[in-house]
């Protein structure tokens, strides 16, 4: 009862507050909820006892995802007023396609069934791991058995990280820097010069 | 399962080992060193990587071996295909080194970030497993995205990196929602898990969830081998990116992609071949027309070589829709071919500079044949070569998918692939035409460095001298497709 109860309370403001992240005039109060929104999903991973996913969806997608945004929507001065006139332009096109997709899914679910002879793991996992909190299965599964794939998303992320300073950095010239090392090797004899000037002459 | 991460059970990883933990290191000391020469250095210690792998390629058992819970697969169809690629990365690393350093653009990320691209291109065509698959596809992707927008602050370059990455992104997306239908239908995501289920579940065609999925899957990796109704983003990316970007592009990463499409194909979906023929037979239809037609009105080198290779692109397809053995060897002979020549046409491409600043237009080439002739000369082999002009090349790679699909009764596929060569012929000749004929433009600059010589040159070398024996390669292929072939 009190679960369905919490459900049908999250849920309810997920999806009101996903409706007004579109609606929203002012960009601000749309990344602020899209973070109402995020919250609201990592509740509903807590509910359902996977309780990673819900820190996940809180550190990551509140903590890093939606604070960018944030970023990204006040340092820009994005005119939404005429992003909107161009999505009014496409929008029949884009709802045409959308639709067909749609169609085509609903179609698809309709039909749905799973192969006769599927693997069928969820069953599995529960039984053989009922002790075992969510992080610590997840935990034991990711450095095992999927090592190599997670590996590989390790190498992936580096080459985002390449890419956004090869991107992105320059090395500007005529800025002034400090030279430590210059300024400590400077010797008087260099910079000094001793001029005797006879009177009337200048240098 | 637990003795899989032995040490032991890692060596036909070895030369994917080695390559991360290469480029992790030069990337410290690339840091690290100050990168005022860093370029040629770098170029060269990756070079030496790529040669040093393929070293480990050769000491390893070619016998299908599966490591790390059956996700890694070591077979003669992932050996040949690294060897490909290796090969090709080497050459355009070669390629590029000068002609950064000439257009400014010398950076010690670029050879890294094309060390990591074909470490995500090598773990592509030995997945055996559906998030490995991915990961790899993605870790291969982002670095050319990178690299496609690596002639920063030039507007086409950076349209060619945006519209790379956004329309990649949406391929990848349909890829995951392909693949993760095919998980629900099956509950497997390993190639063998799902063929087992797939094999066991029906009498050749696929039930509906499964169907989709696949062409999901299917339409995820055409993107990358820009097969024709996903071809769009090509001549853009191609015009757009520095020039030794786009010899890169038009080099590898389709060969690696089409070698996960084989893989998928015929270790995954072999019980529905019915049904993805007919999907190939659109899309190598439709890239040998577009491509064909396409290149006819375009006078920019690059974004001609761009619709070159979707024409070619049909031409290997049509060895994938024949689904012999016959027809995969052809794809994999076919790949091996275009890729050599592409290599000799964009080193001259890459040579086309005129006072420091690089050409774009065919009609710059003009007077090549007067002023540079052994280039000229060159070119116009790898042109006819190209065109698939008999004693070439080009022509026994043709032949052999063409043959494939007449033997298994693709008729209409195999007369259009021969009218729309024909078409293609125009644009190669008409290339020549320009070099020997037209009235002569100022000579190109004459510093063509030694890496795009010798790439030249091994490619007219390899086009001409491919008739005095054959049968290797056309071995090497055999092989490769009978073990891609062959059900786990």
């Amino acid at each position: 009862m009190i679960p369905a109860l919490a459900f049908y309370f999250f849920a309810t403001i997920l999806v009101c507050s996903a409706t007004l992240v579109i609606f929203a005039r002012n960009p601000v109060h749309a990344v602020l909820f899209l973070i109402l929104g995020f919250f609201n999903a990592a509740c509903l991973f807590v509910l359902l006892g996977a309780e990673f996913l819900a820190f996940i969806v809180a550190i990551v997608y509140v903590g890093a995802v939606a604070v960018l945004f944030l970023f990204v929507v006040m340092m820009l001065e994005i005119s939404f007023d005429t992003a909107r006139e161009k999505a009014r332009r496409y929008l029949p096109v884009g709802l045409a396609v959308g639709g067909v997709l749609l169609a085509e899914l609903i179609f698809l679910f309709a039909g749905w069934h799973t192969a006769p002879g599927a693997v069928v793991s969820a069953a599995n996992v529960t039984e053989e791991t009922g002790a075992l909190t969510n992080t610590e299965m997840l935990g034991r599964i990711l450095y095992t058995e999927y090592v190599y794939p997670f590996q590989l998303a390790g190498l992936i992320l580096l080459v985002a990280m390449i890419g956004a300073i090869v991107l992105s950095l320059r090395t500007r010239s005529g800025v002034r820097k400090q030279s430590v090392a210059d300024q400590v090797a400077r010797k008087r004899e260099d910079v000094v010069e001793i001029v005797k000037v006879t009177p009337g002459t200048g240098v | 399962m637990n003795d899989s991460l032995s040490l032991s059970a890692l060596t036909p990883l070895l030369p994917e080992i080695f390559l991360a933990v290469a480029g992790l290191a030069l990337l410290v000391v690339g840091v690290v060193r100050e990168q005022r020469h860093g370029l040629c250095a770098m170029c060269r210690a990756v070079a030496f990587c790529f040669v040093l792998a393929c070293v480990f390629m050769l000491g390893l058992d070619w016998h299908r071996t599966v490591a790390l819970n059956g996700m890694f697969v070591m077979d003669q169809f992932a050996g040949v295909m690294k060897f490909m690629i290796l090969g090709g990365l080497l050459i355009s690393v070669v390629l590029g080194e000068k002609y950064l350093a000439q257009e400014g653009l010398a950076r010690f990320e670029y050879p890294l970030l094309i060390l990591f691209a074909g470490l995500g291109m090598m773990v592509m065509v030995s997945a055996n497993h559906m998030l490995v698959a991915y990961m790899g596809l993605e870790l291969q992707s982002l670095s050319l995205y990178v690299l496609a927008a690596f002639r920063r602050g030039h507007g086409k370059s950076s349209e060619a990196g945006i519209k790379y990455f956004l329309l990649g992104a949406l391929a990848s997306g349909f890829l995951l929602f392909g693949m993760s239908l095919i998980y629900g239908y099956t509950g497997a995501l390993s190639f063998d898990g799902i063929s087992h289920v797939l094999r066991a579940s029906g009498e050749g065609a696929l039930a509906l969830p499964a169907l989709v999925g696949m062409v999901f899957i299917i339409i995820g990796i055409a993107f990358k081998i820009s097969a024709v109704p996903f071809h769009m983003w090509t001549p853009d990316v191609y015009e757009g990116a520095a020039g030794s970007v786009t010899a890169l592009f038009a080099i590898v990463p389709k060969v690696a992609a089409m070698g996960l499409l084989l893989r998928i194909l015929f270790a995954v979906f072999e019980p529905a071949q019915d049904q993805w023929q007919q999907i190939m037979w659109l899309l190598s239809m439709g890239s040998m027309l577009v491509g064909a037609f396409g290149a006819l009105a375009q006078t920019n080198i690059k974004r001609l070589m761009a619709y070159s290779s979707i024409n070619h692109m049909g031409y290997a397809l049509i060895g994938v829709v024949a689904a012999s053995q016959t027809g995969v060897a052809g794809v994999i002979f076919y790949m091996m071919v275009y890729m050599l020549m592409a290599a000799g046409v964009f080193a001259v491409v890459l040579m086309m500079r005129r006072g420091g600043i690089a050409l774009r237009e065919t009609t710059d080439l003009a007077g090549l044949g007067l002023r540079n002739p052994a280039i000229a000369y060159a070119m116009a082999i790898l042109m006819f070569s190209m065109a698939g002009i008999p004693p070439m090349a080009g022509f026994f790679c043709k032949m052999f998918v063409f043959q494939a699909a007449i033997a298994e009764g693709f008729y209409v596929l195999s007369v259009v692939g021969v009218l729309t060569t024909a078409v293609a012929a125009f644009y190669y000749l008409r290339i020549i035409k320009i070099m020997f004929f037209d009235k002569p433009a100022e000579a190109l600059d004459q510093d063509f460095g030694f890496g795009r010589r010798a790439v030249l040159l091994g490619s007219v070398l390899f086009v001409v001298l491919f008739i005095l024996n054959p049968d290797v390669l056309i071995e090497i292929s055999r092989s490769a497709a009978a073990a891609v072939m062959v059900a786990p």
